[in-house]
């Protein structure tokens, strides 16, 4: 049954030390909950980004909730690099798991099929393959003589988003952002933010079931207006491009940093 | 000396060049001059009753197709839908590997970039990867990545995808694939073949004689000027907006 919770009751389901799988920025970004996160304390994080991430492990790397970062890339798009991700690299303070974007996929859909890994083409002649040793080249088992990658089930404790709808049953609209179920399938726990609960059935007809995550993936849900910002949901919102270009520059310093941390979580706590 | 505008006119014309013959091409995010020589080569088709062009944005809700989430351009890619792509790189050598990790010793590398994309997987399998790196420098143009995002060959495993052109602010290289290495096509008014020399960091081939990259002729600029740039403009406004006042 899923729970339908506060903001801070559903952050504090996240717990130190746990692999947290967050999806890229347009798909749907729980930052309110990221605030509410950050604040409770947690640390120790494996990151997984499904398939990269931008502000949202920025912020994370940044208070030092990251232990572990497993992404494909980290970008903040228009507004340039992620500073707090390049100060880490630099200082060494996070553990970098390198992947491929197709690979998180992969791995996330090896979980979802509950097998212990998941081929997938490419790759070969890469150096990730060096970086990432849990990634193997084997000699495809069947059919015509060829090698294959294979990469381990990716299987988050956590998955976290934000969506723009849930119903009372706890049935959350997802639309065509597929990656988002099969984060849910492969996670032991799915959190959900929205921006409101309707009162109607989302499985009331075909058309209105089509693009909804069943509730039987998802165990709590709390209502976070605004919750993706300064990032972009779907329809609901543009990105707010003059708040993360500000993050961008103030981030560039741990004084910086630190000084937008807090008025970031000061105004999410104010919103909520 | 030819101006901005000019300089990404004639990319945007080389890129729907280079294009030519594709069904479909998809384009990664924040990259306005592959998109708008995609959609230039899609609106020279309609013009001239050519088969139509698929145009996939990655990041973009308009100009995206796909309705089975992320993984979703990977798996056309895998299926050989996808005819081509663009890949840059902070490094790219003279093998044709690129590197979007970082420089020096992974994993505490001096600069980080954002990290390989779907990289290391696309350069398998899409046919026509066209390498776009505006800075023409010895510095990005190096000898040996220092850490291989990307392979471009692969003689250990068979393989459709690859390298399939190199273009720059200065000059547009071939790849060969049999030799795994580079070769001059022509150099962007007004550098010199020598120019190109000076500024690339790795050895590639070079003809006798060195064309000057076409310019686009009037009917493209009519074109690329009207309806491309207003189609741009819905994904990248600044870019657009730009473009037309300089025009």
């Amino acid at each position: 049954m899923t729970e339908i919770v506060a903001l801070e009751a559903l952050a504090a389901r996240v717990a130190s030390g746990q692999t947290l799988a967050v999806p890229v920025d347009r798909s749907g970004v729980a930052m309110a909950a990221t605030a509410a996160i950050i604040s409770a304390g947690i640390d120790d994080l494996h990151l997984v980004c499904v398939p990269i991430s931008g502000m949202q492990a920025d912020l994370l790397i940044g208070a030092g909730a990251v232990k572990t970062l497993e992404t494909s890339a980290i970008s903040l798009g228009e507004a340039g690099g992620a500073p707090r991700f390049g100060a880490a690299v630099r200082a060494g303070t996070v553990t970098l798991r390198d992947a491929t974007c197709p690979a998180i996929h992969a791995g996330l859909i090896a979980a979802q099929h509950g097998v212990p890994f998941m081929p997938i083409a490419g790759i070969i002649g890469s150096d990730l393959l060096e970086v990432r040793p849990d990634w193997k080249v084997i000699d495809s088992p069947v059919g015509e003589p060829r090698k294959v990658v294979v990469v381990p089930a990716i299987k988050p404790d956590v998955a976290l988003f934000h969506a723009p709808e849930a119903d009372r049953a706890g049935n959350v609209r997802i639309g065509r952002f597929r990656e988002l179920a099969t984060m849910a399938y492969a996670a032991r726990r799915t959190l959900v933010t929205v921006e409101r609960i309707v009162d109607h059935d989302l499985f009331e007809t075909e058309e209105s079931a089509a693009g909804v995550l069943p509730s039987i993936y998802v165990d709590a849900i709390a209502v976070a207006e605004s919750g993706a910002w300064p990032l972009a949901l779907w329809d609901e919102y543009p990105a707010d491009e003059a708040e993360i270009a500000r993050y961008t520059a103030m981030a560039r310093s741990e004084d910086g940093f630190r000084a937008y941390l807090s008025t970031f979580l000061s105004h999410r706590k104010q919103v909520a | 000396m030819a101006s901005e505008h000019e300089r990404r006119e004639i990319l945007i014309a080389t890129i729907a060049d280079l294009l030519d013959g594709i069904r479909h091409v998809a384009v990664g995010a924040s990259s306005p001059i592959p998109a708008a020589g995609a959609m230039l080569l899609r609106a020279r088709n309609e013009r001239d009753g050519k088969p139509p062009v698929r145009i996939s944005i990655l990041g973009s809700q308009r100009h995206n197709f796909f309705t089975n989430g992320g993984v979703e351009l990977f798996d056309c890619a895998a299926q050989g839908r996808v005819d081509a792509f663009f890949l840059g790189g902070g490094q790219i050598d003279g093998a044709g590997n690129i590197n979007l990790v970082g420089t020096g010793d992974y994993p505490k590398t001096d600069v980080r970039w954002p990290g390989s994309f779907g990289s290391a997987y696309l350069y398998h399998l899409i046919p026509r990867v066209i390498l776009f790196r505006e800075e023409h420098s010895p510095r990005v143009f190096v000898p040996k990545v220092d850490f291989v995002s990307a392979r471009a060959v692969t003689p250990e495993v068979s393989r459709r995808g690859g390298p399939y052109a190199l273009l720059t602010n200065m000059a547009l290289f071939d790849f060969d694939r049999d030799a795994g290495g580079f070769a001059l096509r022509s150099v962007h008014a007004p550098f010199t073949p020598a120019d190109i020399r000076e500024n690339t960091g790795f050895d590639y081939a070079e003809p006798e004689v060195v064309r000057e990259t076409p310019r686009p002729d009037a009917a493209t600029l009519e074109l690329l000027h009207g309806k491309i740039l207003d189609e741009l403009a819905e994904t990248y406004p600044a870019f657009a907006r730009t473009m037309k006042q300089a025009a």
